[in-house]
């Protein structure tokens, strides 16, 4: 793919602040966002691709002078699962992010200073609804597909419980309807270390020194959670890695590399903050809103396909099945298929073969339907949708 | 079967079947299967489709919420075929079971004179390497279903494209019937 730019769209301005979930108000709201493709005549091509945790808005192609493309770039573009030639692909940073979306490190404009914890508690809804208005502003009523893994597979399922009616379908990969007391337990872990950092201030901690350490553990337990046994048997086996032993109880095995490695980085790129706030987000997160969880389903029209993948102990199939069932029984037409992946929950990122096969086709099924392809599998005609 | 009847198709395998009535019938067709790569060509026909094992209760529908559940040359591979079949007929308004007669002559001679486990048209499997798991004949079946107080709507038998019209337990290699009714509820173990 080619170069790609990420756009911004900021709303909720004073006074018309957006109204949060637990009754805050919230604004300006600042989104980043990225497209791909174009639109079609109809608006019936527009896929919203929604990320996971520590995910953003540059899901493909390169930004100018990278190495590296976007975080779902083998399954976004040309010819591939979300087809650019065929769709027209958005995906932005969520709320309470850190990647260009208002979050905890945005400046506060009624004190001039960082949010830091006076940021209000976000909830996945909330993403959701500052998604709404993103769509709202580009023209898009109805979205062929929703499309998201782990906590984007959240916002996809608050999508059908919060706008059924703009939906024509949803792709729920690895996740879950509500996290049970495990997954509770490793973001607490996570959010613990934070908090223990002495750098982390009280949150305070913007221009001064970072709470590194703290963030990279919760990064470093997250990454575990993201394996298998299977995985990281075959990745790193026992092997010691080439860095040596830094202190005489260092065993120094390469799988400590790893994750002192993946820990590292992510601090250059993630807010502590955020990872508080985003965790807690996740964590309260229950599409049923406490009913049973199949009238939250009923009369959705929307075609679901969910995905899950047997070695996932993090996202286990279980909870999959447990939005399969509620489809069913609430009569939503549902396409289930477990994929056979030795990779942990990672292989949301990983199996693109296998993800590619299904999504292509369920969504050629879908665009078949709402007439985004016709049936030869030809493209209608196609504007160019502009940018800010 | 009427257009626009819904049909449950469990163990759909590539869909060929249910890709067929949607074509020639128009109907909303629904399968599951536990072949994962049975899922990949239903989706790539543009069937919905349920990965999953219909032995371990995966039935979680309403009270008759399709016309018709299909068990195609699924029953007889079920480890528990008389609990899934009592959902079959729960969740759907009737079922069409079709199996392999384990009492067809060739296989008879087989068993009687070789004293081999038999292989036919129908079964085609050696006994090492059979997905089968019960052995029935039209017989045993036509009293299962007195037993469960099915009431056999339509009965066809086939002996590869010839249909079968007399003793059909002796000659027919496939069974197919048109089943309703039976005693509802779930069965456990």
């Amino acid at each position: 793919m080619e170069i790609v730019k990420t756009k911004y769209f900021t709303f909720a301005h004073p006074p018309h602040e957006l109204e949060l979930e637990n009754g805050e108000k919230l604004g300006p709201i600042k989104v980043a966002y990225e497209t791909y493709g174009t639109l079609n005549e109809q608006k019936s091509n527009a896929i919203l691709i929604l990320h996971a945790l520590s995910g953003d808005a540059h899901a493909a192609g390169f930004h100018a002078g990278d190495k590296k493309p976007g975080w779902w770039d083998n399954m976004i573009g040309p010819g591939k699962a979300f087809d650019t030639d065929k769709y027209f692909i958005i995906c932005s940073n969520v709320l309470g992010s850190c990647r260009g979306t208002t979050g905890p490190s945005s400046i506060n404009p009624k004190t001039g200073r960082e949010y830091a914890l006076e940021f209000p508690v976000i909830s996945i809804s909330d993403m959701v609804n500052v998604q709404r208005h993103l769509l709202d502003h580009l023209g898009i009523e109805k979205l062929l597909s929703v499309a998201g893994g782990s906590m984007g597979g959240m916002q996809a399922l608050q999508w059908l419980a919060s706008y059924p009616d703009r939906l024509d379908s949803a792709i729920l990969i690895a996740t879950a309807a509500k996290h049970s007391p495990q997954q509770i337990a490793f973001d607490e872990v996570g959010r613990q270390a934070i908090l223990a950092d002495p750098h982390w201030n009280d949150g305070r901690y913007y221009g001064g020194q970072l709470p590194a350490k703290g963030l990279s553990v919760a990064r470093m337990i997250g990454h575990i959670t993201y394996m298998s046994d299977i995985s990281m048997s075959e990745k790193f086996g026992r092997r010691i890695g080439n860095n040596g032993r830094p202190h005489k109880l260092s065993t120094g095995f390469e799988v400590e590399e790893y994750l002192h490695y993946r820990g590292n980085n992510f601090v250059k790129r993630f807010d502590a903050n955020s990872y508080l706030y985003i965790t807690k987000a996740i964590d309260s997160f229950d599409v049923s809103g406490g009913k049973d969880l199949q009238e939250v389903f009923r009369g959705v029209g929307a075609k679901m396909l969910v995905l899950s993948f047997k070695f996932d102990w993090l996202y286990p199939s279980s909870q999959s099945l447990e939005l399969v069932r509620a489809f069913k029984l609430a009569g939503v037409d549902t396409t289930y298929c477990e994929i056979n992946s030795t990779y942990g929950h990672d292989a949301f990122l990983l199996e693109v073969e296998e993800e590619t096969h299904l999504i292509k086709h369920f969504l050629e099924n879908v665009a078949r339907g709402n007439g985004a392809i016709s049936g030869s599998g030809t493209v209608g005609t196609r504007i160019k949708i502009q940018g800010d | 079967m009427e257009p626009s009847s819904s049909v449950l198709d469990l163990g759909c395998g590539d869909g060929e079947l249910l890709a067929l009535l949607v074509k020639e019938k128009g109907v909303k067709a629904k399968g599951i299967d536990i072949n994962e790569q049975a899922i990949h060509e239903c989706i790539a026909k543009g069937l919905s489709v349920l990965h999953g094992d219909i032995d371990e209760g995966l039935l979680d529908y309403a009270d008759k919420s399709f016309d018709y559940v299909i068990l195609n040359q699924t029953f007889q591979q079920l480890r528990k075929p008389d609990a899934v079949l009592r959902e079959a007929l729960r969740v759907g308004k009737e079922a069409i079971v079709s199996f392999p007669n384990f009492a067809h002559f060739s296989a008879r001679l087989q068993i009687f004179f070789a004293g081999r486990t038999p292989v036919t048209q129908s079964l085609p499997h050696k006994w090492y390497d059979t997905p089968n798991l019960h052995f029935l004949s039209i017989s045993d079946f036509v009293e299962y279903c007195k037993m469960r107080n099915i009431h056999i709507k339509r009965a066809e038998f086939v002996s590869g494209d010839r249909k079968i019209h007399m003793f059909p337990n002796l000659l027919a290699l496939v069974g197919i019937f048109l089943i309703t009714g039976g005693q509802t509820g779930r069965l456990e173990g």
